[in-house]
């Protein structure tokens, strides 16, 4: 870890990385669409519907792997003072938001035909969408305030007071009684899913993790160099 | 401790002699109780039915309105540098500060719930459970907006941030909040312990939080 922490270092690791994560992404993604609009059977009650499932859950599970990368980024940079803590937490955001923004509109998509309604205010849906408000709390943080370090300081203390949702979130279903279903897959009683349903599952999921890997390398990228501008820039008009 | 209790009463003397605070939000409470029957419609059946969700609504924007004068005024004169390096741990500040929001502005709001709520056909047997439930949560929705105050205490426009930031830390809160405040035999509801059990973690974590959030604007 604090071999990364060389900007240049990083960067050098990320630009040879980067090739082969893009290239395991769309791999995935066809292993994983195949499987999800070919080969995994259609459901008996709800029939090719089901299939949104495979976009759905993944997302969902994105959201919720963001926050705790984001959690653990800013809980790094306080104990370690890690000097690119602050940038992975911050460049995280947006991605997180997305696939946030995914899985809420893709379940209200499935929720329509299967319950009925696009949307309902039950513990998850809920508790999702506090996290969507989360993410937005966060990304604004950094544009409120004009100093990045000052930004930074504060960024960290509102990721780790937001984590405090990321487990509701993920027990909301069996905490309450709630229109969306209970957990199938991540149980303490293993899977209860069908195999042939599982490994697309776990294959999009896997494509989601790797492309959000890409996604964050790119960032990282983008965020170091903005910060070897700024202090270009800064030094310049020290300099004049 | 005395020390403790010194800060406390400085802010409980600041705001009584200011206004400004207490005066604001509950001014705030009243035009949402005044304008919920004007907009609503006179249907006595439904507002007994909203009553109590309408109340804590109104509760949580109030105090979610006044949460700035935490610790902006101290910031602004320099009192906070002077208590950062103080006697008293800086956490210990915070929660003082809190406690002081709390003491001056929600709990009178809370009090006041009750009685505002007969000009929205409140139950009366609701009264007891909502204002227990009020004044337990009121305690948790001043730590959870001290939390708020600070991160955005060095900010020139933090309004919107605040809010951002702390109603998605308000909705657990809302949610036990209107649950416990509804009618039946037993006062001490699984909802109110839960209210109770958001108490003292805030208690114990927003201090943590907004310590931290304002040593940031300090350094």
């Amino acid at each position: 870890m604090h071999y990364l922490a060389n900007p240049a270092r990083f960067v050098s690791l990320a630009n040879r990385a980067l090739p082969y994560v893009w290239t395991i992404t769309v791999a995935l993604f066809a292993i994983g669409l195949f499987g999800a609009l070919v080969t995994a059977p259609a459901d008996y009650q709800q029939g090719e519907t089901v299939r949104i499932m495979y976009v759905h859950v993944p997302a969902a599970w994105m959201a919720l792997l963001v926050y705790t990368v984001m959690a653990l980024a800013s809980a790094t940079a306080i104990i370690f003072r890690h000097p690119l803590a602050d940038a992975a937490a911050k460049v995280a955001a947006p991605i997180g938001l997305v696939f946030c923004f995914l899985a809420l509109v893709t379940g209200s998509l499935w929720g329509r035909p299967v319950w009925n309604t696009w949307w309902v205010w039950d513990a998850r849906l809920t508790s999702m969408f506090v996290l969507f408000l989360l993410y937005i709390g966060y990304m604004t943080v950094w544009q409120a305030i004009e100093e990045p370090h000052r930004a930074a300081m504060v960024a960290r203390v509102v990721a780790l007071v937001g984590f405090v949702n990321v487990p509701i979130v993920k027990f909301s279903v069996n905490w309450w009684n709630s229109l969306h279903q209970d957990a199938s897959v991540f149980r303490f009683d293993g899977p209860a899913i069908a195999p042939s349903m599982l490994w697309p599952l776990l294959v999009m999921g896997l494509a989601y993790a790797f492309l959000f890997l890409a996604l964050q390398l790119v960032a990282m990228r983008s965020e170091i160099a903005a910060r070897k501008l700024r202090q270009i820039r800064i030094a310049e008009i020290g300099e004049r | 401790m005395s020390l403790v209790w010194a800060l406390i009463r400085r802010d409980l003397v600041l705001a009584l002699r200011q206004g400004g605070g207490a005066g604001t939000a509950l001014g705030f409470f009243l035009a949402v109780v005044v304008l919920l029957p004007i907009g609503l419609g006179p249907d006595q059946a439904l507002l007994q039915r909203l009553a109590p969700g309408s109340l804590w609504i109104a509760l949580l924007l109030s105090v979610l309105l006044s949460a700035d004068r935490i610790f902006q005024q101290d910031y602004e004169d320099g009192s906070l540098d002077i208590m950062a390096m103080g006697p008293v741990p800086f956490e210990i500040v915070a929660l003082g500060k809190a406690a002081a929001h709390w003491l001056s502005t929600s709990l009178p709001l809370a009090i006041a719930a009750p009685v505002l709520g007969f000009l929205i056909n409140l139950d009366p047997a609701v009264l007891a459970p909502l204002l227990l439930a009020m004044m337990m949560g009121s305690f948790t929705l001043s730590l959870l907006a001290a939390i708020g105050a600070a991160v955005t205490v060095g900010l020139r426009r933090g309004g919107l941030l605040v809010s951002l930031l702390v109603l998605p830390l308000y909705v657990p809160v809302l949610i036990f909040g209107v649950s416990a405040s509804a009618a039946g035999p037993d006062i001490a509801t699984p909802s109110l312990l839960i209210l109770i059990a958001l108490a003292f973690a805030s208690l114990v974590l927003s201090p943590l939080a907004a310590a931290a959030a304002l040593r940031s604007y300090l350094e």
